[in-house]
């Protein structure tokens, strides 16, 4: 690889912007291609599904010669609104999981740093705070106060960023009646379906950390959905 | 999409940069068992100095000393690994799956 691809493409990768590299194995050429450049390559199709699934591996080009396509797709992030009890369990599993965990409270009881040990808080209103914290499709976003003044800002701003994972707390009554204000908002239907409320896979969780291990598998299941097809259609 | 390979290739350009003569293996194609997923990085410099891992320890010395090979004369190098017995002249996976290994200079 050349210094100057290699040095593109850590550019890429520091502002969390997707990027793929296509090497010929026989002779070692290469090309980076970023994904505005994408359209305009002539393997499009397959680099389109390939950055979708976030798999790297061997394809074909026209000419049935087999090229290596690495898929850099920006590291997934967790943004949880709610410094809450739930957070806090949360917060060591995440890091387990390689998953970098932003919590925004504008609670500063709540959001103080002695009770997020080697966690980024910020503690601010999900609006000033998302400033710093661009979300964007390689972002989870949990709401997590069960008060609609910070989840509801923080729900909206995921909804139209297209976060990889929203995901907000409370029961099927709490969420009726956030689907009714978020339709006054102006989402439509399909974009409000993407919130899992309940959030977290049905394990019959109850304590705080057990809530935290059902939000997070259904975290990884949504990112992990490509693999989880594969193999239902295999 | 979990985990993620920044810090090798961070390391890479880091490596380079201080003058390093620095070469990149990547797992290009895995089938069975294999430890580590395709896109996984060694990195090796001229001295054998390394970062990161291609089989979680298995055939991670073959892969540095070809790695000498193609820091020396440039040339990439595509390098397969299957179950040890099958392969027996060279280091092999226990775990009897098979990968292929692309090396090449980080120029």
């Amino acid at each position: 690889m050349r210094l100057d691809t290699l040095t593109a493409l850590n550019a890429e990768r520091a502002a969390r912007r997707p990027a793929l590299v296509v090497t010929d194995p026989a002779d070692g050429r290469q090309r980076l291609v970023r994904e505005p450049e994408i359209d305009a390559d002539p393997l499009a199709e397959v680099l389109r599904k390939r950055l979708a699934s976030g798999a790297s591996g061997l394809v074909e080009d026209r000419q049935g010669h087999p090229l290596f396509v690495a898929v850099h797709a920006p590291p997934v992030r967790l943004v949880a609104v709610g410094a809450v009890h739930i957070t806090q369990a949360l917060a060591p599993m995440a890091r387990q999981l390689g998953l970098d965990l932003t919590v925004i409270d504008p609670r500063t009881a709540f959001a103080s740093p002695e009770r997020f040990p080697g966690v980024t808080v910020i503690a601010e209103w999900p609006d000033t705070a998302l400033r710093t914290v661009a979300l964007d499709a390689y972002t989870a976003l949990l709401a997590l106060t069960h008060d609609p003044k910070i989840d509801d800002p923080a729900l909206s701003a995921a909804l139209k960023a297209d976060c990889a994972y929203v995901g907000a707390l409370g029961s099927r009554k709490t969420h009726a009646r956030r689907v009714e204000r978020l339709k006054e908002a102006g989402f439509a239907d399909e974009q409000i379906a993407r919130i899992h409320a309940p959030i977290g896979l049905d394990i019959g969780a109850v304590s705080p950390a057990e809530i935290a291990l059902a939000i997070l598998a259904q975290v990884v299941a949504t990112l992990r959905r490509e693999r989880i097809a594969a193999r239902a259609g295999a | 999409m979990l985990s993620t390979e920044d810090d090798i290739l961070r390391a890479a350009e880091a490596w380079r940069r201080e003058g390093r003569a620095v070469a990149l293996a990547t797992v290009i194609e895995t089938w069975g068992s294999a430890p580590r997923p395709v896109g996984s990085h060694l990195l090796i410099d001229e001295a054998g100095g390394f970062l990161g891992s291609v089989s979680g320890g298995c055939v991670e010395g073959e892969v540095i000393t070809e790695a000498l090979d193609v820091i020396g004369d440039g040339r990439p190098r595509t390098l397969e690994f299957g179950v040890a017995d099958e392969t027996a002249w060279r280091a092999g996976l226990s775990c009897g799956g098979r990968i292929r290994v692309f090396v090449e200079r980080v120029d």
